[in-house]
């Protein structure tokens, strides 16, 4: 029997598993990471335009805060987060991108003086601030009131993702590279660790842990069409489901994003829009004012999405022998903007388009983007369920997106939930009560469970094709599961993902060869993706209402006397043919924001019978309470709920503190500092 | 890149040599093998070995992960010269098109190498991360300023994506293994110019003042040629030995 003993295991190489690595391993922890892939080349790397936090440097950005921070998310999310921790993560962000700098993140800076920006498809220019030079930088995003979105160029990802994966490295972590985590080790109650698959030899391990925490990504290639790496393909939300014991929540809920490249589906990022490019279709007309006169091409992605779809419905399309499509236009943003602060869109449309965005029109279309759901966690990390199992980022529904997550709020998700999660993580470990206590007999099982399932595809009479079976789920998913649904559609995509399922009990492979065996991988990969996408399927067709990214045509009203809950999806036996769903309700009566309109999209919703009454002490509350930070504690305490190492106020340029003083009066706790690794 | 009047592609038939080795199979031994295909529009290497491994050969190892060119994993040797397959239009390198992995790095299986350990080491070696000011930095207050000319020349250098193609295309790392290759010394370059990194140039000498670091630059500058992100290795390079000469002769 391989086994590998640790203290704790992330499963996920990216910029959530990596920060929640460095946070354990600092705090006196041994860590360990799997990943499929180096760790530089996950998914999060791909994150362009930048993450939001309430910095506040630039002129537009003034007046920005923690609490039009968290507004704007959970308006994004359509009431479907939970709030406490979006005020968890909106107080935490500006600490990470600070963190971030001090690491060697090359962030965008303010330059003093004037400069021309184009808002609303016009040409305008503002100052920034003297005292503001030379601080991050922000632009504009979708669905929020400031200039928020703190960037590298249109590399930010990529530039968080070197300096983290970096640090980790001067952290002495080690990274299992070409590693896959094929299903947890656990009792029903408490999870061990998990048998792993190395993916140059074929050879299974376990890998034994205290705790186990899953930062594996999204799920976006259950779809044909995505914007997510090939890598997507949700394998950390699969083996925690097929636990039988963790929940997934509200799987149903997924992200289109406005501007995939038509028809490959790669991104071009939001960042276009926010920085003022516009939306046209056939005829060249900007359409988006006519659906969304408030936001315009910045409302919500849900919203931008579903009119780009509308529109293209009503035969303004531009036709193209790939299907129709409609344009994103940044020519009027001019050659040098493009060149230095979209760099990548524009090798991205010279290479995959043929075209030059400083002169061409960009073919685009809605392309899956965004896995909201994910492995059900309470506010620390831990999964309710399974104790000794944590997950973070996109893998993880902690739940600070409820049904639609803001642009730029996913890339500050990984390194803010790495930082609150990996502390929480540390204090799990130096509980006494913690230590491994581990059977053999169930390493043991576990291990012999895996290979027998591997046996089966390999040397097995299965017959079916694993790539054929994958390509119908990803058809089924794009075609009927996407991003408007049906109760009719659902029907057939449940019905039509089960008969997959069984299928893919049959899979035979056609080669053999010792090592990785790429079919074999898609073989035991499909199995799982099909659970998944019945969970995301099923959990469609049971909500009778649209919230979010997840709008029914047969029900398009927002409806918080009955939907106002989260789904929560176990897989409870191996040959259920569906998951078991579970409902958990979102409390009015302690909401910070009690649900009302986004600001964008449709104003038609039936309330709460809780909503009122909440919404008037609310309004009582402001009326007594002027302090926004007295306030804010009145209506919904959530300090006590942060790591005590980062709990504490921002400082901003118009909110300076006194040069020696700690940061907020009656904080005596002990500050979180970066410090130097090893 | 693109060529103004390309002639029709859809249909045409395109034919892939590919090197085929599985070095976890005994039984293995390194062969070329054919595949031919019908081109499609806008058909990528991606596309193509994606679908020879959907239809034609199951077993057929590579590796994609973006498929965007942002990621780096795809470096293979593409009629004899390294670079990204995910955004090599089939068209424009064939219709006779001869795929190799790239060499230098450690062989996973046909196409696929392993360049994570090899970076691993590499950044080890020469410490490619910043080795910050004071001990500690207060996260609630502002943040240390920067001139945004001096932020933006940073991350031109850290564009680098890892892909290795400028390590597969050296002259020297096919000589010296332990060659930190335009990858490293670019590396250097980006935490030199860094002002929040406090290592001075006597550090940088001793991490690479010698021949497996840049006095082993034979200047061929394939490097340059070749890198996907069109970093500037060439003038980075010359740059950095300018300064370690300077360094080493004090």
């Amino acid at each position: 029997m391989n086994v590998v003993y640790t203290d704790v295991l992330v499963i996920g190489g990216g910029l959530a598993g990596l920060r929640m690595a460095i946070g354990a391993k600092r705090r006196g922890h041994e860590v360990m990471i799997l990943s499929l892939v180096p760790a530089k080349r996950s998914h999060s790397k791909a994150a362009q335009g930048g993450m939001q936090a309430s910095l506040g440097n630039v002129i537009k950005g003034q007046g920005d805060n923690e609490d039009v921070h968290f507004e704007d998310t959970v308006r994004g999310s359509d009431w479907g987060a939970d709030q406490q921790v979006v005020r968890m993560f909106v107080n935490t962000a500006p600490k990470a991108v600070r963190e971030l700098a001090a690491w060697g993140v090359p962030w965008s800076r303010v330059r003093r003086g004037d400069r021309d920006v184009v808002i609303n498809g016009k040409k305008v220019t503002i100052t920034e601030r003297d005292e503001a030079h030379g601080t991050v930088a922000q632009r504009d995003f979708g669905g929020t009131k400031k200039w928020r979105t703190c960037y590298v160029s249109d590399g930010t990802g990529h530039a968080m993702l070197n300096a983290v994966a970096d640090r980790a490295i001067a952290d002495a972590i080690p990274v299992h590279e070409r590693t896959e985590a094929l299903a947890l080790i656990h009792d029903g109650s408490r999870c061990h660790g998990a048998v792993v698959r190395d993916l140059v030899t074929g050879e299974l391990s376990a890998y034994l842990a205290k705790a186990t925490a899953i930062a594996t990504g999204g799920a976006g290639r259950l779809y044909r069409v995505t914007t997510n790496a090939v890598i997507c393909e949700g394998m950390g939300h699969a083996i925690a489901l097929e636990t039988g014991v963790a929940a997934l929540g509200n799987m149903e809920a997924v992200q289109f994003h406005p501007t995939g490249i038509f028809p490959a589906g790669i991104l071009v990022t939001e960042g276009c829009r926010g920085d003022g490019g516009l939306l046209k279709d056939a005829d060249g007309h900007r359409f988006m004012p006519d659906y969304e006169p408030e936001k315009k091409e910045l409302a919500s992605r849900d919203v931008v999405s579903r009119r780009m779809e509308e529109h293209i419905k009503k035969g303004k399309g531009a036709k193209s022998r790939f299907g129709d499509h409609l344009w994103l236009d940044i020519t009027l943003l001019g050659e040098h903007h493009i060149r230095h602060n979209l760099r990548e869109v524009f090798e991205i449309c010279h290479h995959f388009l043929g075209v030059d965005p400083t002169r061409d029109l960009i073919a685009v279309r809605p392309a899956q983007h965004y896995t909201m759901g994910g492995v059900r966690t309470n506010h620390t990390g831990e999964s309710p369920s399974l104790k000794g199992l944590f997950a973070a980022g996109e893998a993880a529904c902690w739940d600070m997106h409820g049904f639609n997550r803001l642009g730029g709020n996913s890339v500050a998700e990984t390194v803010v939930a790495g930082m609150i999660v990996g502390e929480y993580i540390a204090d799990f470990c130096d509980r006494p009560g913690n230590d491994a206590d581990i059977p053999t007999g169930l390493v043991r099982e576990f291990l012999r469970r895996e290979q027998a399932r591997l046996d089966v595809i390999v040397h097995g009479s299965g017959t079916e094709d694993a790539g054929a079976i994958k390509a119908q789920m990803q058809e089924i998913m794009t075609g009927k599961v996407g991003i408007f649904r049906t109760g009719r559609d659902l029907e057939q995509a449940v019905d039509g993902l089960q008969k997959l399922l069984v299928r893919s009990r049959s899979i035979g492979l056609k080669a053999r060869a010792p090592g990785a065996n790429p079919e074999l991988v898609t073989a035991y990969r499909v199995q799982r993706m099909l659970k998944l996408a019945l969970c995301v399927a099923y959990g469609a067709l049971q909500r009778t209402e649209s919230r979010g990214a997840h709008y029914r045509e047969d029900f398009p009203r927002r409806d918080d006397a009955t939907w106002l809950r989260r789904t929560l999806a176990t897989w409870k036996g191996e040959a259920d043919s569906l998951p078991t769903l579970g409902y958990e309700p979102l409390d009015i009566t302690r909401m910070e924001l009690p649900p009302g309109w986004r600001g964008y999209g449709a104003k038609d919703y039936t309330d709460h019978a809780a909503t009122a009454p909440r919404q008037a002490e609310v309004e009582a509350a402001k009326e007594k309470i002027k302090d926004r930070h007295e306030l804010q504690h009145a209506l919904m305490p959530y300090e006590h709920l942060l790591p005590e190492r980062l709990r504490g106020r921002n400082e901003r340029i118009d909110d300076r503190f006194a040069p020696a003083e700690p940061a907020a009066a009656g904080d005596s706790h002990e500050p979180l500092f970066v410090r130097e690794g090893e | 890149m693109s060529t103004p009047q390309t002639p029709p592609v859809t249909g045409q038939k395109i034919r892939l040599n590919i090197v085929r080795h599985n070095p976890a199979d005994p039984d293995s031994v390194p062969r070329m093998q054919a595949f031919e295909l019908e081109q499609s529009e806008g058909m990528t290497l991606f596309i193509a070995l994606s679908e020879i491994r959907e239809t034609l050969d199951p077993s057929l190892q590579f590796d994609f992960v973006c498929r965007a060119g942002i990621c780096g994993s795809c470096g293979m040797m593409i009629n004899g010269r390294p670079g990204l397959a995910c955004r090599t239009l089939t068209r424009e390198v064939g219709p006779e098109i001869t795929l190799a992995p790239l060499p230098v790095f450690k062989l996973v299986g046909d196409l696929s190498v392993d360049t994570g350990t090899w970076m691993r080491a590499m950044s080890e070696r020469l410490e490619t991360w910043v080795h910050m000011k004071q001990a500690e930095v207060d996260l609630r207050r502002i943040e240390e300023r920067m001139e945004p000319e001096l932020a933006e020349a940073v991350y031109l250098l850290d564009r680098c994506i890892e892909c290795g193609c400028c390590v597969a295309g050296c002259g020297t790392a096919r000589m010296r293994e332990d060659f930190v290759g335009a990858v490293g010394l670019n590396k250097i370059a980006r935490f030199r110019l860094d002002p929040r990194d406090t290592r001075t140039d006597e550090d940088y000498y001793e991490l690479i003042g010698d021949d497996n670091g840049v006095f082993g630059c034979m200047s061929l500058l394939a490097c340059h040629d070749l890198c996907p992100k069109d970093l500037p290795l060439q003038t980075q390079i010359a740059f950095i030995r300018r300064k370690m000469v300077r360094e080493g002769l004090r």
